[in-house]
């Protein structure tokens, strides 16, 4: 099993979301996140003063899957997510050691 | 028949006056949202309770003395009731025949009470001025024990010299030297940014809004919204403002002169907010919206002092030059390093000053001296006495919070509540 996690652009969170679907995954963890990658921040305008912003906004998901649909998943986010344009995010992918659904007490693939 | 027709004169114009009042009462409102916009969230609950307590502070104290002193009268309003009358079964008679002196054309004839209502409202609006320009950074008591000041004694005793009619302290009488404020851009908008800029002086800029080099760093606002709702709240309380200082409605030539000034503070505010968006346009690159809103507000001053005789397109014109005004002010404060987070001394000093020199060009019962003789009395007495004022209260308890308190923010520190507690994740 495998956790992929997602760093994407906002605005992009429901077409990544509809691709996960069309590929079967049943559930998605979204977090609103702030950083900065290549993309840098950007400066701001208030009454004439200039100002940066460091961290930019960004949405993180993660994504648990069995080990193979982990190529289908990343496809899918990147085919989504990506715009062409700097700050379109990354994808990480880490090994899972154990899932355990809560109500059932379900664990591993089962469990996903 | 002519006993009934002044009657219902006397009802309304003193029904025009209590409304024209709740209307200025209501720009307590838009002072607490449009400060409330441009500070930072963790001096949001701060800055609503100063705008509270200064708007109850002044009344009380208008009451207690202000009153009093600017128009003559008893300290606590006693026997305000009887309108100058000897009892109370005098009343309608004493009205009525100081309505047949007057005339149905002639000068206004309204309830002592109603007089007192609109006044105290105005005294209010002095004040909250001073609570923008002096947010971020100073004490709540402090700012609440100098409220009681200038609301009680500093802000009467000019207009007592002004509208009052009194001479400055028995040497000269500013209505005889020509000059004229209409609705207060300087008596009630130019004193407030006085008093706001002694504050500032002693209390000294926000941590963080000057760099070493002199650069201007932005401290934005945290709620935009919430400073449109207030610019647009004082934008329609100021139609009660000017168009309850005509101070009658209730003959045609009254009527048409209310619906002047109706039109005039309208148009002067929209001249002004769009001649400040432009000239923040050129100067900057973007449209920056707190210089809209400001510029509205510049407008809205500038033709405070006079919006009776100006025609329409004046007005506009007027409000414009307000608005352009207003963006250098602005940007020539922060490079004094005279730091006033909404504006307040911008819009309220420089554009009540401005509005005060423009009245002669339209009214010719004014001159250029006499608008720069009361301009100067004015400026030098409020400046001069809240300074000493906010000296002696430095002096006593301090006017500023400590660093670390300033970073934590006012709402902690004097309030101990937060305005947006579900966000902090605790």
């Amino acid at each position: 099993m495998k956790l992929v996690s997602a760093i994407i652009k906002p605005f992009k969170l429901d077409d990544v979301r509809e691709a996960l679907s069309d590929i079967g995954v049943q559930g998605i963890t979204v977090t609103e996140v702030k950083g900065f990658g290549r993309q840098k921040g950007h400066t701001e305008l208030y009454r004439g003063a200039e100002y940066v912003v460091d961290f930019l906004p960004k949405v993180k998901i993660e994504v648990a899957v069995d080990n193979g649909i982990v190529d289908q998943v990343i496809d899918a986010v990147r085919n989504a997510a990506n715009t062409g344009k700097i700050g379109d995010g990354k994808i990480f992918v880490y090994p899972v050691e154990q899932v355990v659904r809560i109500r059932t007490g379900e664990s591993g693939v089962d469990a996903l | 028949m002519e006993n009934q027709i002044l009657e219902l004169q006397y009802a309304m114009d003193t029904f025009y006056f209590l409304v024209c009042g709740a209307l200025v009462m209501w720009m307590a409102a838009g002072f607490s949202m449009l400060e409330a916009g441009l500070v930072r969230s963790k001096n949001t609950t701060e800055i609503l309770t100063k705008n509270v307590a200064l708007f109850s502070i002044s009344c009380i104290m208008y009451l207690i003395s202000g009153y009093a002193i600017m128009y003559g009268g008893t300290a606590f309003l006693i026997g305000i009731e009887l309108d100058g009358a000897a009892s109370a079964d005098l009343v309608t008679s004493a009205v009525l025949a100081e309505s047949k002196e007057a005339g149905f054309a002639g000068g206004s004839v309204y309830s002592n009470a109603s007089d007192f209502f609109f006044q105290v409202v105005f005294v209010a609006t002095a004040m909250s001025i001073v609570s923008g320009a002096v947010a971020e950074r100073m004490k709540l008591w402090a700012f609440l024990a100098f409220a009681v000041v200038m609301t009680g004694f500093i802000y009467p005793m000019e207009g007592a010299w002004t509208w009052g009619g009194n001479a400055v302290f028995g040497m000269y009488t500013l209505g005889d030297l020509g000059f004229s404020d209409f609705a207060g851009s300087g008596i009630v908008h130019m004193a407030g940014a006085a008093a706001a800029l002694a504050g500032v002086l002693l209390l000294g800029a926000r941590k963080g809004k000057y760099g070493p080099d002199g650069q201007v760093n932005a401290i934005p606002g945290a709620n935009l919204p919430m400073a449109t709702l207030g610019t647009f709240i004082l934008w329609m309380g100021w139609f009660g403002f000017n168009g309850g200082s005509v101070l009658k409605l209730g003959d045609i030539a009254s009527a048409n002169s209310v619906a002047m000034v109706f039109l005039n503070t309208n148009t002067a505010a929209a001249g002004g907010a769009m001649a400040a968006v432009i000239t923040a346009r050129l100067l900057f690159g973007k449209a920056d919206l707190t210089m809209l809103l400001n510029g509205a507000l510049a407008g809205l001053v500038v033709i405070t002092a006079e919006p009776s005789t100006p025609t329409a397109l004046q007005a506009t014109l007027f409000g414009a030059i307000g608005g352009v005004l207003v963006v250098f002010s602005i940007i020539t404060l922060d490079k004094l390093k005279i730091d006033d987070p909404v504006g307040a001394i911008s819009v309220h000093g420089v554009c009540g000053l401005l509005g005060l020199l423009l009245v002669p060009l339209t009214n010719a019962d004014s001159s250029f001296s006499g608008q720069l003789i009361g301009a100067a009395t004015i400026f030098a007495w409020v400046f001069g006495a809240s300074f000493v004022v906010w000296m002696v209260i430095k002096a006593v308890m301090g006017i500023r919070v400590s660093e670390e308190d300033e970073y934590e923010g006012m709402d902690l520190v004097d309030c101990g509540m937060e305005a947006y507690p579900e966000f902090t994740g605790k």
